[in-house]
C-alpha cells in the first residue's frame, strides 16, 4: 500500500466520523487561525504605520517631547512637554542650512461643525512650512501662508474626508466650520493621502494657540534637504535644542527610528501571541493523538483483518499515521482559510496580508503536530498481534 | 492430490501464561496438497484454531517446522509472513470480517491493495471474483447492506482475489442460517472443484462431510 493510497483510505475512515473528527482537528484549527490572524494582524498594524510615516514624505525628523523608549511613561512625557514656539526658531537658527522648513505639530482630536453636521476630526495645528515638510498640499483652494500664521488667521486647509462628510457636493471654499465654537474659514482642501491622515483639518498653530488655548506641541517636525545626511542633520536639531532643552526633555528620532521601534514592540508582541498559539496547537496535538489510541482500540479487528490479508506492521502504522497528518493537515487548512477570511474581512479598515513564510509555517506545524503527536498510536497499531485483534471484542 | 504445497513437522504451540504453561498444540505434523480439501474438526479448546493460525501464517510455533511450497518459513520475519500471507494464503471468518461502511468492491479490493498486482488491474479482478461468488450485481453495495450469505460471499471472493495457494475457513457457516450455509457450502465445492485446496476449520462434523478429508484434533493432538 503506497503513501497515496493510505491517505485515501484516511479520508475515507475519517469521513466515517465526521463529527469526530472534525472535533479532532478543532485544537488544530484553532491554533492555526490564531497564528495566521495574529501576524496578519501585526502585519496590518506594521504597514499602517509605515504607510503613515511614508504619507508624511521622505527625510521627515521628527522631535517628540521627552524620552521615547518602552521605560517610558506616556502620561509624564506629556505633562512635562516642554516644546514651545522658541524651539522652532532655535532650529530653524542653527540648522537652518541642512533642512527644507521646520513646522510645530499639535494634534487634538475635536468636533468640527458646519451648520448641522458634525465630524470627529484631528485638528492638527502647524505652520506654512508643513505643506511642504510632510507632502501635503491643497488640491483645491490653496495653503495657508506665512502671513496667516503670523497673524493668528482663522483659516483652514480641510482634509478630503473631512470636506465629505460635512459639505458632500458643496463646494467648501470660503465655508466656514467650527471648533469649539470659534469658526475657520476653510481656504483648501487636501489631496487624498488616504488612511487618517484625511480626517484632519490644517489650521495655523499659532490660531490654537489663541483661540483655543492649545499651546503644547506633540511634536516638532523638520525635513533634511539631502537623505544622505539625516545623520548630520538629526545632531543639528538635537544640538540646536539643546540650547534651551535639557538632553532628557526631547528627543529627535528619523522615520526610520520610528518605524523600528514600531517592528520591536509588534515583533515582542507577534512573539508573545505566536507561543499562545503554539501551546492550543500543542493542544490541538495531544487531542489527536488522544483520538488516534481511540481509533486505534476501536478498530482492533479492522487491524487484525488488514494483517490477515497482507499488511505488514509498517502498512498499518503508515495507514494510522496518515490518518493522524490528514485530520492534522485539514485543520491547519481550514485555520489558514478561517484566518485569510479575516484578513479579506478586515482589509477595509487595516491592510492585513498573511506573509509567505506564515502559510509555510502554519502547514508545516499542521503536518508536524499530526507526525509529531500520531506517531505513538501509528506505532501502537502497527505493533498488535494480528490473532488477538482479529479476537478483540 | 499430488504435489504438497505445505508441511507441518512436529508444530507445537506453547501459550505462557506466567505460572502456567498451556499447550495448545503437541507435536502436530500434516501435509496440505494441491486442490486439496480438508477439514480440521475439534471441539472448543482442542486447538483447532491455533493450527489454523500456525498453517495460515498468522501465528508462529514455538517449535517444529513448517515449508510452503519448498520453502522453509518458520523463522520468517513479521514483515516476510504478511507478504506470503497476501499471496498464498486466503481467509474466510465465521463472522465475515469486512470493513464496515465500505462498499462489496472495495472489500473485495482490500488484499490487493498489499500486492504487488498494479492498481490498474484491481477493479477487474475484484469484479471478476464477485462474479464467481454470484456478487457481480452488488459491487457498490455496502457491507451493512448485505445478508449474512451474501457478506460471507464477499469474504470469500476476498480470500480469491490474489489467488492464493491455500484458503483457510473458519466455522465459515457457523453464523448463517442452514439455508444461506448450504449456499456456502455448495460455492466452496464449486471452488474446490475448480482446483482450488480448501481448508475447513470447524466443530461441526455435517460441515466437516463435504471434505475429502478430515483430521479431528483433541487437546492439541491429531486423533
Amino acid at each position: 500500500m503506497n503513501i497515496l493510497e493510505a491517505v485515501k483510505a484516511a479520508f475515507i475512515s475519517l469521513s466515517l466520523n465526521k463529527t469526530r473528527s472534525f472535533l479532532t482537528m478543532l485544537g488544530v484549527i484553532i491554533g492555526v487561525f490564531a497564528v495566521i490572524s495574529l501576524v496578519s494582524l501585526v502585519k496590518g498594524v506594521e504597514n499602517f504605520v509605515t504607510d503613515q510615516f511614508n504619507a508624511l514624505g521622505s527625510n521627515l525628523i521628527l522631535v517628540a517631547p521627552g524620552r521615547t523608549g518602552f521605560n517610558q511613561d506616556p502620561a509624564v512625557t506629556f505633562t512635562n512637554n516642554k516644546l514651545r514656539a522658541k524651539h522652532i526658531e532655535l532650529i530653524e537658527k542653527y540648522a537652518g542650512n541642512y533642512i527644507v522648513g521646520v513646522t510645530p505639530s499639535i494634534r487634538v482630536g475635536k468636533t468640527v461643525k458646519y451648520k448641522n453636521k458634525q465630524f470627529a476630526a484631528t485638528v492638527s495645528g502647524v505652520n506654512e512650512k508643513a505643506f511642504q515638510i510632510t507632502d501635503v498640499s491643497a488640491e483645491t483652494g490653496r495653503n495657508f501662508t506665512e502671513g496667516e500664521v503670523s497673524s493668528k488667521a482663522r483659516v483652514t486647509v480641510i482634509g478630503p474626508q473631512v470636506s465629505d462628510e460635512l459639505f458632500g457636493e458643496i463646494d467648501p471654499l470660503g465655508k466656514k466650520v467650527t471648533v469649539e465654537g470659534i469658526a475657520f474659514e476653510v481656504i483648501g482642501v487636501l489631496n487624498k493621502k488616504g488612511l487618517n491622515s484625511d480626517d484632519r483639518i490644517l489650521v495655523p498653530y499659532t490660531s490654537l494657540d489663541t483661540y483655543l488655548g492649545i499651546d503644547k506641541f506633540s511634536g516638532i517636525a523638520t525635513k533634511a534637504k539631502d537623505g544622505q545626511k539625516i545623520d548630520i542633520v538629526m545632531g543639528q536639531v538635537e544640538l540646536a535644542l539643546l540650547h534651551d532643552l535639557k538632553a532628557d526633555e526631547f528627543d529627535v528620532l528619523s522615520q526610520k527610528d520610528i518605524l523600528s521601534s514600531v517592528s520591536n514592540i509588534l515583533g515582542v508582541l507577534s512573539a508573545g501571541l505566536g507561543a499562545v498559539a503554539a501551546i492550543s496547537l500543542v493542544v490541538g496535538g495531544i487531542g489527536i493523538m488522544n483520538i488516534m489510541l481511540v481509533s486505534v482500540t476501536e478498530r482492533t479487528k479492522e487491524i487484525g483483518l488488514r494483517k490477515a490479508l497482507g499488511a505488514t506492521p509498517s502498512n498499518i502504522a503508515v495507514q494510522f499515521l496518515s490518518e493522524a497528518v490528514v485530520i492534522s493537515l485539514m485543520g491547519g487548512v481550514i485555520g489558514i482559510s478561517l484566518g485569510w477570511l479575516l484578513t479579506v474581512g478586515i482589509s477595509s479598515l487595516i491592510r492585513a496580508q498573511i506573509p509567505g513564510w506564515a502559510l509555510i509555517i502554519s502547514v508545516g506545524f499542521s503536518v508536524g503536530v499530526g507526525v509529531l503527536f500520531g506517531t505513538y498510536p501509528a506505532i501502537t497499531a502497527g505493533k498488535k498481534d494480528p490473532i488477538e485483534s482479529l479476537r478483540y471484542e | 492430490m499430488t504435489k504438497t504445497i505445505l508441511k507441518a513437522t512436529d508444530i507445537c504451540k506453547i501459550y505462557d501464561l506466567g505460572e502456567t504453561k498451556i499447550h495448545a498444540l503437541k507435536n502436530v505434523s500434516l501435509e496440505l496438497f494441491e486442490n486439496d480439501f480438508l477439514a480440521i474438526v475439534g471441539k472448543s479448546g482442542s486447538g483447532k484454531s491455533t493450527l489454523m493460525h500456525i498453517l495460515g501464517l498468522l501465528d508462529t510455533p514455538t517449535s517444529g517446522e513448517l515449508i510452503l511450497k519448498d520453502k522453509n518459513v518458520t523463522k520468517y520475519t513479521p514483515n516476510q509472513l504478511a507478504h506470503i500471507r497476501n499471496e498464498e494464503i486466503g481467509f474466510v471468518f465465521q463472522f465475515f470480517n469486512l470493513l464496515q461502511r465500505t462498499s462489496t468492491l472495495d472489500n473485495v479490493i482490500l488484499p490487493l491493495k498489499y500486492s504487488h498486482v498494479p492498481k490498474n488491474q484491481w477493479e477487474d479482478k475484484a469484479k471478476k471474483m464477485l462474479e464467481i461468488v454470484d456478487l457481480g450485481d452488488r459491487l457498490q453495495n455496502k457491507s451493512n447492506e448485505l445478508s449474512g450469505g451474501q457478506k460471507q460471499r464477499v469474504a470469500i471472493a476476498r480470500a480469491l482475489v490474489n489467488d492464493p495457494a491455500i484458503i483457510f475457513a473458519d466455522e465459515p457457516t457457523g453464523n448463517l442460517d442452514s439455508k444461506t450455509g448450504d449456499e456456502i457450502v455448495a460455492l466452496f465445492k464449486k471452488l474446490h472443484s475448480q482446483g482450488k485446496t480448501i481448508i475447513i476449520v470447524t466443530h461441526d462434523d455435517d460441515l466437516a462431510k463435504i471434505a475429502e478429508r478430515k483430521i479431528v484434533l483433541r487437546d492439541g493432538i491429531i486423533v
